[in-house]
């Protein structure tokens, strides 16, 4: 059993924002993965629960008309990585969430679930933050979208208004289209392991491809919250496809990333992890995109 | 006050239908409702994989999963494996000629979701059983004979097919 107060069930988004109004306090279960083990632990225990498990309607991916990929914020790990639409226009968020836990976390963990939970060892987190995901959330004022580098505001705090809960994570077809990224996860071992630090790096290269029409790097624990390289995405934007500008990427990604001690890895080997991850992804990113290097 | 809901689904190719508690868990609901208790209560925080079932063809962990979402699906626990005569199935038996079990506490789980992803007929490399494995601890084997009886029983099916 666990230590609940009470749950209320949605099955729609419109009895979801309405269980949200009735009952402020309560804490919105998705898949259950983080906030069934936080009651576990006793951080949780004795809370309201609003389980919108069982909300079909924000489950699935779909292509909408002008082009925009739709991820329903239900649709799990396991769902995201089978999905044909994900593996062809954002293949490295497949890749990235087949690194989250292990098989059964990755059925029942959900993509609205990571994003919610605000944490920045979430394995979505990074490829989400670099393809300028938007995070759509529904209340009683209607639809709200949100750049998921604002939807973040500090470790475990995410812009979510009371009455909301999100609804759907949005790739616009200017950030996927002729794109390739690719994510590297570091951790202590190769399941049920929590990122010690991750980061997910794509470009867009001119058609001849020789230049780096568009470099985009998100992290993953190297700051409170996931994070934009922007000053070295910026300073490479139309460099030359080279190992030059890999290593470029290399050093400058340090003057972006902000990492801290902590018992899973010290921040000098978090600083050296993000360096050759930024080289090492963007090398990858820019095979998959049919460079050379 | 207390809080139950009506929870109706397929277990083991039965309808069944419970009056839960909603605080429980689909480890509670299996085990107290139904007497399934190859559903193991390991770490109860969706770790070690003991209490892994099969719903709607994927394999969850049934310890974090609240009972009350069982309603309406379809789940197969270790019960359902075996036939109705009461021998084994291939995974069990497997299990068994291989040596794949000590303790046995953890033999559910690995069952369970080796049945998941061998339903399909495909082969796997190692390195993909390892990682489809990889929800489950086990504290005896050292996994070497789980990982082939679980080959054992893929090429076997694949042979049949």
């Amino acid at each position: 059993m666990y230590d609940v107060e009470a749950i209320y069930e949605a099955k729609t988004v419109a009895e979801a924002i309405k269980l949200r109004q009735e009952h402020p306090k309560a804490v919105i279960i998705a898949g259950g993965s983080d906030v069934l083990i936080k009651i576990r632990e006793g951080k949780l225990a004795g809370c309201e629960l609003i389980s919108i498990y069982g909300v079909d309607e924000i489950r699935g991916v779909k292509l909408e008309d002008d082009g925009t990929l739709r991820i329903g914020s239900l649709t799990s790990f396991s769902h995201i990585t089978k999905n044909e639409l994900i593996q062809k226009y954002i293949n490295v968020l497949g890749e990235a969430v087949d690194k989250v836990g292990g098989p059964q976390i990755r059925a029942i963990g959900t993509i609205g679930g990571n994003t919610c939970n605000g944490v920045t060892s979430a394995d979505s987190a990074s490829t989400l933050m670099a393809w300028d995901a938007i995070i759509e959330l529904t209340g009683p004022e209607g639809v709200r979208r949100v750049p998921i580098e604002k939807f973040y505001l500090g470790a475990g705090k995410v812009d979510i208004h009371e009455g909301e809960i999100q609804t759907g994570v949005l790739i616009p077809k200017t950030s996927y289209e002729n794109c390739k990224g690719h994510y590297i996860k570091y951790g202590m071992r190769n399941a049920m392991e929590i990122a010690t630090t991750g980061c997910s790096v794509n470009v867009r290269l001119s058609p001849d491809k020789k230049i780096v029409e568009r470099l985009r790097i998100g992290y993953g624990v190297a700051a409170p919250v996931p994070i934009r390289a922007h000053k070295t995405e910026e300073k490479f934007n139309s460099a030359p496809v080279s190992m030059q500008t890999a290593e470029g990427i290399s050093k400058a990604v340090l003057e972006d990333v902000n990492p801290r001690d902590s018992w899973r890895a010290s921040k000098d080997m978090r600083l050296h992890l993000c360096s050759e991850m930024a080289k090492r992804a963007f090398i990858e990113a820019v095979r998959l995109c049919g460079g050379e290097i | 006050m207390a809080q139950y809901k009506l929870v109706t689904c397929t277990i083991n190719g039965k309808k069944r239908s419970a009056m839960v508690d909603v605080r429980a868990s689909l480890t509670d609901m299996l085990r107290n409702d139904y007497g399934l208790t190859s559903v193991k209560k390991g770490c109860e925080v969706g770790e070690c994989g003991a209490c892994a079932v099969i719903i709607d063809g994927e394999s969850f962990n049934s310890c974090i999963y609240l009972a009350i979402w069982a309603d309406g699906k379809n789940i197969t626990t270790l019960e359902g494996l075996t036939h109705e005569d009461g021998t084994l199935s291939d995974i069990q038996q497997a299990f068994v000629d291989e040596t794949a079990i000590q303790c046995g506490f953890c033999s559910p789980g690995f069952m369970i979701e080796a049945e998941s992803f061998l339903q399909n007929g495909k082969i796997y490399t190692d390195d993909e059983l390892r990682k489809l494995l990889s929800g489950h601890l086990c504290r005896c084997t050292g996994y070497e004979n789980i990982l082939r009886a679980v080959k054992k029983v893929m090429h076997s099916r694949a042979k049949t097919e």
